[in-house]
């Protein structure tokens, strides 16, 4: 490999797992920045990305721990690279401070998290899906946050690329929520031409330098950002602030400060929302999936199929914000929406809500370890269709 | 720097003679009347400016605490991050923008007691940043509780009975981890301190500076040390000045003798110096050196 000739991006058809595909995915999303700290079974995204960075112009450090690497990666945005880290659960947990840091100073920058079994140490060599709702509530306070869930080591590289979008769009950190199975999954990954890679730039503010506010935030309710060391002389600070950044420690900034950044998500919702969708219409049962378990799903609604039940499938891609329109309108027309999760009911309960009683709901649970039996997808259908 | 150029404007009362660095619009502060910060903004502000580091090139990150709040005061790019992990966050600010120069201005329980392992990991990389550690021996902000550096027998919150573990003597754990400038100063040592911060500005690798500093509210008070003028008064009578002197010797015991001074300064490759030369070893011609930060005027 020659990537001064050749550039970063290897364009071609690749054998590659979820990680190696993770790590290719930002270098094509323009990421030059990575601090991480081992932790299976995400190592091999840092790795190959120690690997690459340097014949690449980029540049990886690995910190003293997770809270280190989550802080420089936040600091880093800040100095005007696209970075992110990578962690799995008890890495994911001590993140989860800085995150709302990142948050509450709307710095953009992606955190893979590849989900291995919990809680506590758990199965660091086993899958689960057991984060989901840490990644959207993990940190303290009130927050919207994106995360997407790959189903394959193509998307892998695909939606990393799709996770720089949207951080650099909505400037959040935005959470891409993989796991084991699909992280250790090799299969085939086409990576298009750079040329052809839609990148988003970050929302650079333009204006004259003593005019800046940092968080006056255009039409979408997002601010235009500035890299330090440009001469703005901002301040930016976890403190509840006000458009010029300064800590204002009353009930009423609060409430201007906090509901811009739910509302800049809230609001954007169907923008953002990525699913996928097959046999919906005149479906009686239509299962909803992410991540692996939509993989293993499909086999299940293949079966059904083939005993003559109308399956539907909706598979998230987008999993926070919950596409709850979306299920609101199926739970409208379907009979059952039956959702698998390696988990013991996480996602389940926000389809649950959303459907509001319009369609039965059933979860059918995995503690983790492995993915599902398909059968046992399949008896929820047969369940879901009577 | 010629003291007569910064007070300059002296005698107009409504001039602060720093005021173009300062957010005067955030004033008043937050911090109590002879606390030991505003001599250290004083001193950071004079330093800078004698140091002839571009402004916008010098980026102040803060952690949490009396201390953290000094960002939030500084007319530069100014950073408030979560306790303990300023020092991480201005890693990340330095090794993705290697032109800016990094300082902190943090206090002694967020630097070594929740963020210790990133202090000593930052002195270990010799890591391209400036620290000044606040130290008033406990956590002031939330009330006065017990700090890794609150000296043996002295009282706080957590300590009714007196303190009994033994404090860190942080100019020896920064120096024993690999720091290539470090020194201690008092909130008396004004001119000594902006030297050293000026010096620790302009020093390549891990530069760290104690800064020793009056808590009149709640350390003095509970500990009936008198008033911060008092506090001041001891640190005349008892800081001895002392150049180059072993870190080890310079514990910090309750209400005795404070060895100030400036204790290392030598030359040794930065963490960025250390990377670079590692790839150019082993990668040779196919090393392609950090292409830098996105530049707004081209990233459209």
């Amino acid at each position: 490999m020659n990537e001064k000739k050749r550039g970063p991006v290897p364009t071609g058809a690749h054998y590659l797992d979820g990680d190696h595909a993770c790590a290719e995915g930002a270098i094509a999303a323009g990421c030059r920045f990575i601090a991480g700290y081992p932790i299976t079974p995400s190592t091999e995204v840092a790795e190959r990305l120690a690997e690459r960075f340097p014949r690449i112009g980029g540049t990886f450090i690995q910190m003293e721990d997770e809270l280190a690497s989550i802080a420089a990666v936040l600091g880093a945005a800040w100095g005007g690279a696209r970075a992110m880290t990578v962690t799995s659960g008890p890495g994911f947990s001590l993140m989860q401070e800085n995150i709302g840091l990142g948050v509450m100073t709307e710095t953009p920058c992606v955190v893979v998290n590849v989900q291995r079994g919990g809680p506590s140490t758990g199965l660091p060599t086993l899958t689960g899906q057991q984060d989901m709702m840490q990644a959207r509530w993990g940190s303290h306070g009130d927050y919207e946050i994106i995360a997407l869930s790959p189903s394959s080591p193509q998307e892998c590289f695909d939606l990393t690329v799709t996770c720089f979008n949207l951080s650099e769009k909505y400037r959040v950190p935005v959470m891409f929520m993989m796991d084991e199975c699909v992280g250790h999954m090799t299969e085939k990954v086409v990576i298009p031409a750079a040329d052809t890679i839609e990148v988003w730039p970050r929302r650079w503010y333009r204006g004259p330098r003593d005019k800046y506010l940092p968080y006056a935030p255009d039409k979408d309710g997002v601010p235009p950002m500035i890299r330090a060391g440009d001469d703005h002389r901002v301040h930016i600070t976890g403190l509840t602030h006000d458009e010029r950044g300064y800590p204002i420690i009353t009930a009423e900034c609060q409430h201007l400060c906090v509901s811009r950044l739910v509302d800049k998500i809230r609001n954007n919702a169907d923008d953002l929302m990525i699913v996928k969708e097959e046999q919906l219409d005149g479906a009686d049962v239509v299962v909803v999936a992410y991540g692996i378990s939509a993989r293993v799903a499909t086999k299940a609604i293949a079966d059904a199929r083939k005993k003559g039940i109308k399956v539907g499938f909706l598979r998230l891609i987008t999993v926070w914000p919950f596409p709850e329109k979306k299920i609101r309108d199926l739970a409208g027309k379907v009979g059952c929406l039956v959702m698998p999760e390696i988990n013991l009911g996480q996602m389940y309960r926000e389809m649950e809500r959303a459907a509001a009683g319009k369609c039965r709901t059933l979860l059918v649970p995995h503690c983790g370890g492995w993915v599902h039996d398909p059968n046992d997808i399949l008896k929820a259908i047969l369940e879901g269709a009577k | 720097m010629n003291p007569d150029q910064l007070v300059g404007k002296r005698g107009t009362p409504d001039f602060h003679p720093m005021e173009d660095f300062l957010r005067m619009d955030r004033m008043p502060h937050i911090w109590c009347s002879t606390c030991g910060l505003g001599t250290v903004l004083t001193a950071f502000i004079a330093a800078a400016q004698e140091s002839a580091i571009p402004r916008e090139d010098i980026v102040v990150v803060s952690g949490i605490g009396c201390t953290g709040r000094a960002a939030g005061y500084l007319k530069y790019d100014s950073f408030h991050t979560t306790h303990g992990r300023a020092i991480p966050y201005a890693t990340g600010l330095k090794v993705a923008n290697p032109r800016l120069k990094v300082c902190l201005i943090s206090g002694d329980g967020d630097l070594v007691s929740i963020g210790g392992n990133h202090l000593i990991h930052a002195a270990r990389r010799n890591m391209d940043l400036t620290v000044i550690c606040v130290n008033n021996f406990n956590y002031a902000m939330t009330g006065g509780q017990a700090a890794p550096t609150t000296p043996q027998t002295a009282m706080a919150t957590t300590t009714p009975y007196g303190a009994f573990e033994r404090p860190f003597n942080i100019p020896f754990l920064v120096d024993s981890c690999g720091a290539t400038y470090v020194a201690r100063w008092t909130a008396l040592h004004v001119r000594q301190l902006t030297i050293s911060i000026k010096e620790a500005m302009l020093h390549r690798g891990f530069s760290f500076i104690e800064v020793i500093s009056p808590c009149p509210t709640v350390y003095a008070r509970r500990n009936r040390l008198g008033t911060g003028l008092d506090l001041m008064k001891f640190y005349h009578d008892h800081s001895i000045t002392k150049n180059f002197a072993s870190t080890r010797e310079c514990d910090i015991k309750f209400q005795q003798d404070i060895i100030v001074g400036k204790f290392v300064q030598k030359e040794e490759p930065t963490y960025l110096d250390s990377m670079e030369a590692q790839m150019k070893k082993t990668l040779g011609a196919k090393f392609v050196p950090y292409v830098g930060p996105m530049d707004p005027a081209k990233d459209k």
